[in-house]
Parts: C-alpha cells; sequence; structure tokens
C-alpha cells in the first residue's frame, strides 16, 4: 500500500468508528422502539400512560402510578440536591482554599464513582432503617429513594455548576468588588446571574441521572404500583418497573416493558435537548444584544 | 437604608453555609465509604477472595465474581476502546465543524445519558435474543462497551484536542502524512489522556449493575468461554442483599467492590496528575 | 487636608518577587496624577494596592503604611468593602457586566443598600451625564451592555463608578483597549471629572500624562525614579534614568 492509500484507508477506518455512536444510537431506538410499539399499540397510548393500573394477570397495563413514581422522587431529590449543590459548587469555584479543593475535588469524584448498587445497600442497611425508625412504615418509601438520589446527583450538578461559575470572567468580580461589593454581593449579584445557564444545565443533567436511576432505587422503594398517599409510602419507579419484571415478561407484558423503556428515552432525548438549548441560547446572549 | 441583616453580617453567614456544604459532602462521601469498610473488611480474607460460594453465596467465597467482573469488563473493553479512541481521533483531527460532527457528538451524548437499564433492555433485546448469544460473559460485556464507549471517546478527544498544534504542524511541514503525524506525534503526546478515558470507562463498566441484569445471567461458577453465563460482583451483591441471603457476605463483597473502585479512581489522579506535572514542566 | 492618599515605605510582595520597593509619594486632592514607566514596573500592583484589589491574590504581602485621608487603610478595623466605596476603579478592559446599562450603572447603589427605584433612576441618569454617555444610550438603557462598543463600554464603567461617589478614582490603563476617538472622549471626561475627584491614573502613553494629569509619578522596576509636577518632569527631567524614558531612548 502507498502512504496516500494507507491515508485514505486509515481515514476511512476513523470515519467509521466515528459514526458508531450514531449507528449504536439508531440501532438501540430500532429495537427498543420495535419491541416497544407493539404494546402501546394494542393498549393505547393514553391508557397506557395515563392507565392507573399496572397488573400483568389481568392483561392492564397503566403505568400512570410509576410515572408519578419516578416524577415524585427525582423532584424531591432535586429539591435537596439543588441547594446543597449550588453551594458546594460556589464554595468550590469562590471560596475553598486551595488546601480544601485539593480535598473536595477527588471527594466529589469519589461520590460520582460509588456503583449504584453500593448506594442502594447503603441505602437499605441504613436509609431505609433509619425512615422505618423515625418517621413509621416500612422505611421503603419515596424519601428514601430520594435521600439517595439526591446524594447520587450531588457531584453531576456541582461539577457543571462549577464550570460555569469558574468560567464567568474574574473581570466581573474585579469590578463589582471594586464597587465595595461584598464577595456575598459579587457572587450573588454577578457571578450567579451570569452562570445560570451552566447552573440550569447542571440541573437538567441532575434530573437525568436521578429519572434513569434503576438499581439504587429498586432497594430502597418497596416497588409497590401506588400513588403513594405521603412520602413515607413506598412506591415504583419505571426503570425499576422494567428491571423488576423482565425475567419473567412474555407476550404483551414484555413489550409494555420496552414500552416503558421508550418513554425513558424520550425523557432523555428532551432534556439533552433542552440542556444543548440552553447552552445554545447563553452564546448567542453573550456575543452582544439584548439580555 | 434599611436593612434587616446587613451586608457584612449576610457574607458571615453564607461564607459559613458555603463551608458548611463542602465539609457536609465530604463527610458524606467518609460516611458512605467508612460504613461500608468498617462492616465489610472483617468478612474478607482469603477464603473469601479466592474461594467457591456455597448455598448461593450464602457461605464460602466470591471468587467466580470477581473473576466475572473483570472478564465482562475486558470484553466491554475490547470493543469500547477502538471505537472511543477511533471515533476521538475522528472528532477531533478529521471532522470539521458541520452537521455529521454534531451529529455524532449528541449521538454520543444521549449514549451517555440512557439510563443503563435501558441498555439492559437494549442487549437482551439484540445480544441475548436477536444474535442468540444468550446469557453470557459475550453479551454483558458487548452491552457495557456501549455505555463505557462515550466515556472513551469524549475524554480521549479532549485530551487529543489539548495537545498543541505546533507538533502536529512542526510533523507536517517535514513532510510527514496526516496519519503519520497523528501517529507519530499527536497520539503519543495524548496517550495519559486516551488511559485516564479508559480507565474511566473501566469503571463505568466495573460498577454498572442495571445493564447487565438480563444479559450475563446469573452463574455460580467462573466463567470460562465468553459464551458462559457470569455473574459480576455488582449484580452478586445486589442478589445477596435484597434476597437476603446473607448481610455479612454483601457487605463484603460491597467492600471489595469498593476497594476495586477506590483503586481506580486512585491511579487515575496519580495519572492525571504525573500527566499535568509533565505537561508543565516542559 | 492638603493630601488625599499619603504612601509611606510601601513594599509589596507576591510570593517570593519583591514588587514594589520602598514607595513614598503622595496625593493631591481633586487632582490627576498618572503614573508612568515600563511594562512590568509595578504601577498596576501599585494602584491595586490603594483599593486593596490586591488582597484577591493569596500570595500578597506588603509592609509600610497607605494613609487615605490621613487613616490607614490596611488597619485591622477598616472595612475593605467601606474602603472600595470611597476608592473606586476602572479597569484596563472595560468590564461591565452581562446586565442592561441601566443595572450596571444601578449595581452599586443597590449593593449599598439603596432600594428607591425613582432615586435610582435619577443616580443613573446624573451618573451617566457625567460620564459623558447620557445622549448615546437615553433610549437604550434596557440594552445588554454587552451591545456597546468598547469606548462606550468604559465610559459605562466610569459612570458606574462614579455612581456611588466615591473620592478618589484609580483608572488602571484606561484607554489601552480603545480607539482613538473614544481616547479622546475619555481623556475630554477626566478633565470634566478632575474638579470632583482625585484621580490617579496609569497609562502607557506619555502624551497621554502630558495631556491630562498635573503631577506623574515615573515607576521603573518597582520603584519611584521620579515625581513631581508633570511639566517639569517632561521638561526638565532630574533623574538620568527618566529622562532616557521620556525621550525613548530606554532600553
Amino acid at each position: 500500500m502507498t502512504e496516500k492509500k494507507e491515508d485514505k484507508f486509515i481515514q476511512w477506518v476513523l470515519f467509521a468508528t466515528g459514526i458508531s455512536s450514531i449507528l449504536i444510537i439508531i440501532l438501540i431506538i430500532a429495537f427498543i422502539f420495535s419491541e416497544g410499539l407493539p404494546a402501546i399499540f394494542s393498549i393505547g397510548l393514553f391508557n397506557f400512560i395515563f392507565g392507573m393500573i399496572w397488573n400483568p394477570d389481568i392483561g392492564l397495563y397503566g403505568v400512570f402510578p410509576m410515572i408519578i413514581g419516578t416524577l415524585l422522587t427525582t423532584f424531591l431529590a432535586l429539591l435537596m440536591a439543588i441547594p446543597l449543590s449550588l453551594c458546594c459548587s460556589i464554595f468550590l469555584a469562590e471560596i475553598a482554599p486551595p488546601n480544601m479543593r485539593k480535598l473536595l475535588k477527588p471527594t466529589i469524584q469519589g461520590l460520582a464513582g460509588i456503583p449504584s448498587v453500593i448506594y442502594g445497600f447503603f441505602g437499605l442497611v441504613i436509609i431505609v432503617p433509619f425512615i422505618r425508625i423515625h418517621f413509621g412504615g416500612s422505611g421503603f418509601s419515596v424519601i428514601s429513594a430520594s435521600l439517595i438520589l439526591t446524594i447520587m446527583i450531588l457531584p453531576t450538578i456541582i461539577s457543571i455548576s462549577e464550570d460555569a461559575l469558574r468560567s464567568i470572567p474574574f473581570e466581573y468580580s474585579e469590578a463589582s468588588l471594586a464597587l465595595g461589593a461584598t464577595q456575598w454581593q459579587t457572587i450573588k449579584n454577578v457571578i450567579v446571574p451570569a452562570a445560570v445557564p451552566g447552573i440550569i444545565t447542571a440541573i437538567i443533567l441532575g434530573m437525568g441521572r436521578a429519572i434513569g436511576e434503576t438499581m439504587a432505587v429498586i432497594m430502597v422503594t418497596g416497588n409497590v404500583v401506588q400513588i403513594p398517599g405521603s412520602i413515607f409510602e413506598p412506591v415504583r419507579t419505571l426503570t425499576s418497573n422494567i428491571a423488576l419484571e423482565m425475567g419473567y415478561a412474555t407476550g404483551l407484558h414484555y413489550s409494555a416493558l420496552f414500552s416503558t423503556g421508550i418513554i425513558l428515552l424520550t425523557v432523555i432525548v428532551i432534556l439533552l435537548l433542552l440542556a444543548n438549548y440552553v447552552n445554545y441560547k447563553t452564546k448567542v446572549s453573550i456575543g452582544g444584544g439584548y439580555l | 437604608m434599611n436593612r434587616i441583616i446587613s451586608p457584612k453580617n449576610s457574607q458571615k453567614i453564607m461564607k459559613t453555609i458555603f463551608w458548611g456544604s463542602g465539609i457536609l459532602t465530604i463527610l458524606i462521601l467518609i460516611f458512605i465509604i467508612g460504613y461500608i469498610l468498617v462492616n465489610g473488611l472483617p468478612v474478607i480474607n482469603f477464603n473469601f477472595i479466592f474461594g467457591e460460594p456455597i448455598d448461593n453465596g450464602a457461605s464460602g467465597g466470591i471468587f467466580p465474581f470477581i473473576v466475572s467482573t473483570f472478564y465482562v469488563t475486558f470484553v466491554a473493553l475490547i470493543v469500547a476502546t477502538p471505537l472511543g479512541v477511533g471515533g476521538a481521533i475522528y472528532l477531533a483531527e478529521y471532522a470539521g465543524e458541520n452537521k455529521l460532527v454534531k451529529a455524532i457528538r449528541f449521538g454520543s451524548e444521549i449514549l451517555a445519558s440512557i439510563p443503563s437499564i435501558v441498555f439492559g433492555l437494549f442487549g437482551f433485546a439484540f445480544f441475548v435474543v436477536y444474535l442468540s448469544f444468550g446469557f453470557s460473559v459475550l453479551s454483558g460485556g458487548l452491552t457495557l462497551a456501549l455505555m463505557a464507549m462515550p466515556t472513551i471517546l469524549r475524554t480521549a478527544e479532549v485530551s487529543i484536542e489539548s495537545v498543541p498544534k505546533s507538533y502536529s504542524e512542526g510533523s507536517m511541514a517535514l513532510g510527514a502524512s496526516k496519519w503519520q503525524t497523528i501517529y507519530q506525534v499527536i497520539l503519543p503526546a495524548a496517550i495519559p489522556g486516551i488511559i485516564t478515558g479508559i480507565i474511566l470507562g473501566m469503571a463505568r463498566a466495573i460498577e454498572e449493575t442495571a445493564a447487565i441484569l438480563y444479559t450475563v445471567g446469573a452463574a455460580l461458577q467462573v466463567p470460562v468461554s465468553i459464551f458462559d453465563p457470569a455473574r459480576p460482583l455488582p449484580l452478586h451483591l445486589y442478589t445477596l442483599a435484597t434476597e437476603g441471603i446473607s448481610m455479612p457476605n454483601a457487605y463484603g463483597t460491597a467492600a471489595v467492590l469498593v476497594v476495586i473502585i477506590l483503586i481506580i479512581t486512585i491511579v487515575t489522579n496519580a495519572l492525571v496528575d504525573r500527566y499535568t506535572k509533565k505537561m508543565m514542566g516542559r | 487636608m492638603p493630601y488625599r492618599i499619603e504612601v509611606e515605605n510601601l513594599n509589596v510582595y507576591f510570593g517570593e518577587s519583591h514588587i514594589l520597593k520602598d514607595i513614598n509619594i503622595k496625593i493631591n486632592t481633586n487632582m490627576v496624577t498618572s503614573l508612568i514607566g515600563p511594562s512590568g514596573c509595578g504601577k498596576s500592583t501599585f494602584i491595586r494596592t490603594l483599593n486593596r484589589m490586591n488582597d484577591t491574590i493569596p500570595t500578597f504581602k506588603k509592609d509600610g503604611t497607605v494613609l487615605l485621608d490621613g487613616k490607614d487603610i490596611y488597619d485591622p478595623n477598616v472595612d475593605v468593602v467601606d474602603l472600595r466605596k470611597k476608592v473606586g476603579m476602572v479597569f484596563q478592559k472595560p468590564n461591565p457586566f452581562p446586565k442592561s446599562i441601566f443595572d450596571n450603572v444601578a449595581y452599586g447603589l443597590r449593593i449599598h443598600g439603596l432600594n428607591d427605584n425613582d432615586v435610582i433612576a435619577n443616580k443613573v441618569e446624573e451618573s451617566l451625564k457625567a460620564a459623558a454617555l447620557w445622549d448615546e444610550v437615553e433610549d437604550k438603557l434596557e440594552m445588554s451592555a454587552m451591545g456597546l462598543s468598547g469606548g462606550q463600554q468604559q465610559r459605562l464603567c466610569i459612570a458606574r463608578t462614579i455612581a456611588v461617589e466615591p473620592e478618589v478614582i484609580l483608572m488602571d490603563e484606561p484607554c489601552s483597549a480603545l480607539d482613538p476617538i473614544s481616547t479622546t472622549k475619555i481623556e475630554d471626561l477626566i478633565h470634566k471629572l478632575k474638579h470632583d475627584y482625585t484621580i490617579i491614573i496609569v497609562t502607557h502613553n506619555m502624551q497621554q500624562a502630558t495631556r491630562v494629569s498635573k503631577y506623574t509619578a515615573f515607576f521603573l522596576h518597582g520603584e519611584i525614579v521620579e515625581s513631581g509636577l508633570t511639566d517639569k518632569l517632561f521638561m526638565e527631567p532630574k533623574d538620568k534614568r527618566t529622562e532616557d524614558y521620556i525621550t525613548g531612548r530606554f532600553g
């Protein structure tokens, strides 16, 4: 092979690996949809999404309680994770002395690296009994899952928000401090507002992580299909539903689990598009013009 | 000027809150890891690591599960590394900024964010059933490869892009072809970053549970062929804990898993550290 | 009080490096003082010492005293926030906030506790007029400041600074990023402002120093080589090094 031909050949190979991620996505979407659409057609999209009863034995496949389960655990987790992770990212980006940063950075990496089954296990042996003892019930509950999810999405929100805060030019803080603003006034009025798009992206991605989490949630929610009366009652999420029933599902039941997968995929793609859109908007508005 | 809290006091209060949130985050990690290790390490001994499980893991060791973990991860990396690194080279060196590149980036972003249980669904439908690989190391490994790939791609791309332009210009000016330049100049300079990416992908494969739930099976024996079923550590831990088989062994398994992840994290950090120092030294 | 700022035996260090050496200078009230000298001579570090902006650099150390109206600004009892309210600063690169023009000027007022919107609006108008920007932005106050030209941005930063009514305005090469026309506008503005404010301006441009300032100090390698009336310093420099620098024979 001549050098030129070799170069062309290699470029072709690299191109093939490059587009492999697109091909894989297409393959995944194709398979999930081809397995899941039959159930949606047979059950009806409305009945599937808003159906209140999930009972494969009598052929009822409504995922509404699971959608509520996912949304409840996710939003409660965001409610707790957003303040903590924003404070933590501001601390990292603006306040922490170098030694503290050196300690905190690997901590966040560590939190991101802990396997979800370990989080689930930890929830099972610590959080579930804690809730049972102090708040009654079985302990398997919305709140147990939310607490675990809070910890799990901390690293996502912290690291992306920190990047956003760090990318704000130091000139802004300088200008504010020179006007006699305190550090907190500068953070609150200048740095954080300028970093809002990045922070929103961080929250959206954290939300995606919470919605998609399976193992940790399955181990602490109790997995009862119901709309819970309180946060101390058990629920089942969309992801858990798949994991719990895949082992023995056949026919329409099998297909309905893939339909649940379709919902998850759609939600994640929407969230990603949203995150990209927020980022794109920032680039446009930083370029000048009206805010 | 009537304020409830003066700017100076709110500065003090907020600073305390920020410090508190940082310290709380550190305490959370210490508590989780500490709790697992304190309860798990006493269970670990030679027999636990190298022994065969007895009664579905109620007693005995976890050797087959450790082997499974590394076997499945190895298969995943064999597939994901060339795809990820190749894709990264293509994105960083060949592709300009066009629609296709945007599509590839978005594709790998989606791939990185798809819930792992959806990978599990796909792995089951495609590898296990459609390609008839059955519940096996191969099916599980391939499913994990899809998850590790975007991690490798992103990290490798960043590290290839951070190689100074002057390097490749120097090489091109000597009449080297594009691929010679990439192979001889750019990749060697980017290799620590690429290795970091592979290790991160490896971590993702080791810790994953939901995606292998219905792809690797649940064997209790050491897998030999790639068509054998297996049971990686996270899956074993899940079974032990949720089916109430043995809490002490669950703690032990969890501790082994945590130790493996800790080692990987420390090695990655050391690598990144050395790499940054080397770059600074230039 | 004849002197607004008195600096005695000031030494500044960043970590190991000795940036300013034995600085002694007195700055007259409501006049313009120029600081000239080659890059890296410590002029910028010096003015950043006057509003304690160097405090944001972790390795910063200093000894000697800096008196503002006779009081040591590095006294532990002095609140740096109050100090910076009194000593405003305009930076080399225009650095408006990514907010509207109005909010940029209102920012300082609001953080200092003003929340009557009518008063704020009046002050904003006053400050923009004082900074000779009002006519250009009057009808687009809600536009992002990022959409202004470089020269307009710099005048906006000056308006933002004078809105909080400082006694002293520090200007760190305020025209170095601007075109000649914008530079002229800023210089005219300095002439107007000197009646009400003590202005210290760092500049690379010796003509600018002669145009805008009554007093000039020449910095070299972290020391003040010579200081005094601008005319005198440029017409009959006492030190050989000053002469070399102003006649362009330097280096």
